[in-house]
């Protein structure tokens, strides 16, 4: 990976890998440019985004569904929604969520799932470091997986617009939020939800979200890892515990394996 | 509890879930700032990675390990329809008709 490779930032895939300006080394062309951030650059995020962001409201719809049937009302769906902001994360939380809620497994797993954001936002520093905190802080709180990719293509491609994050930000967060009210909404009117075959909704949406985090061949291993953990687990414990079970077995084993 | 049905907002869920914000917060700035203070090795970064859709998939394993053909046939419709619309919406409306349709036939 270098950092000329603008391969990563093309691909709008969830949970790609960014490319590594961690150590703080900027690239030559970021240094000669100025990042900007203004109005037009908020707008230009924003309607760039929106074909995405419709997208990510089918994501929230199927949220609102899952939470409605965990048991959390509208009002608390679209609470999480609104401060959370993170799909994957909020999807399985509520798959976690029971009476009484287990809330260290609930954060440990949110802490796992949004571990990328950390690598995913150090990618961005060479420009958001040139920002005001308020400005960078801010705009990062709005980053997801989708308007993260999205940026990073435009800022590599030396657009140099700062405001961009928070404008694709804004957009991908009115589209989440309503699309989870309008989800929970119509998961509260429906009676049983197997008869309509919603209980599959949960299955159905991680079957997605797979094939979207595919990433070819290197995929295999960790995942191969994780499912025969997950389910050794399930089998053996109860409770909730084969999730963050397999998620870091496959860790281990792709910091183990790696050797490039 | 405040409030009824739809809009009740129970004190403890709304404890959990700015619990939930203050940790995806943390991730998402956490990063910018502590990042640029330490080297990450590329093993790390590499294992870090693969979290996502590891705890995906160990969340899909068994849920469709507890499921007969049905499911599987309608979990197999919805990796086709997303293959090839890539549209979520279209494969999660297809896989949901597919295991009512195999539930019926099956």
């Amino acid at each position: 990976m270098t950092e000329t490779d603008s391969s990563d930032a093309e691909r709008g895939a969830a949970g790609e890998r960014p490319p590594d300006a961690v150590d703080g080394s900027r690239p030559a062309a970021v240094e000669a440019e100025s990042v900007t951030f203004d109005r037009e650059g908020i707008r230009a995020g924003f309607l760039t985004c929106l074909p995405v962001a419709i997208g990510v409201g089918g994501y929230g719809i199927a949220f609102g569904m899952l939470a409605r049937q965990a048991g959390l009302s509208v009002a608390e769906a679209a609470l999480m929604s609104a401060t959370v902001l993170a799909g994957a994360a909020q999807i399985v939380a509520v798959e976690l969520w029971a009476e009484p809620i287990p809330v260290a497994t609930v954060l440990l797993a949110t802490l796992a799932i949004n571990l990328r954001y950390s690598l995913m936002g150090a990618a961005l520093r060479p420009w958001l470091e040139r920002l005001s905190s308020l400005r960078s802080y801010g705009s990062l709180l709005l980053m997801a997986d989708e308007n993260w990719a999205l940026t990073m293509r435009e800022l590599k491609g030396g657009g140099g617009r700062g405001a961009f994050l928070l404008g694709t930000g804004i957009a991908i967060w009115l589209f989440w939020v309503a699309a989870t009210i309008v989800g929970a909404a119509a998961g509260g009117v429906i009676g049983d939800p197997a008869r309509y075959g919603l209980d599959f909704v949960l299955a159905a949406v991680f079957a997605a979200l797979a094939l979207e985090l595919w990433e070819g061949r290197a995929t295999l291993v960790p995942w191969l890892v994780a499912l025969a953990t997950a389910v050794v687990a399930d089998a053996l414990l109860s409770g909730q515990w084969y999730i963050l079970l397999g998620g870091f077995a496959a860790a281990a084993v792709e910091v183990g394996r790696h050797d490039r | 509890m405040i409030g009824e049905g739809p809009l009740a907002l129970d004190p403890l869920v709304v404890g959990v879930v700015l619990a939930m914000a203050i940790v995806t917060a943390l991730t998402k700035v956490g990063g910018f700032w502590l990042l640029s203070r330490i080297e990450v090795s590329e093993r790390l970064e590499a294992g870090l990675s693969v979290l996502p859709g590891a705890i995906v998939i160990a969340i899909l394993g068994p849920e469709l390990a507890a499921g007969g053909p049905a499911e599987w046939g309608a979990a197999g419709v919805v990796l086709a329809i997303m293959w090839r619309t890539e549209n979520i919406l279209l494969s999660l409306c297809g896989g949901i008709g597919a295991v009512v349709a195999f539930r019926a036939l099956l």
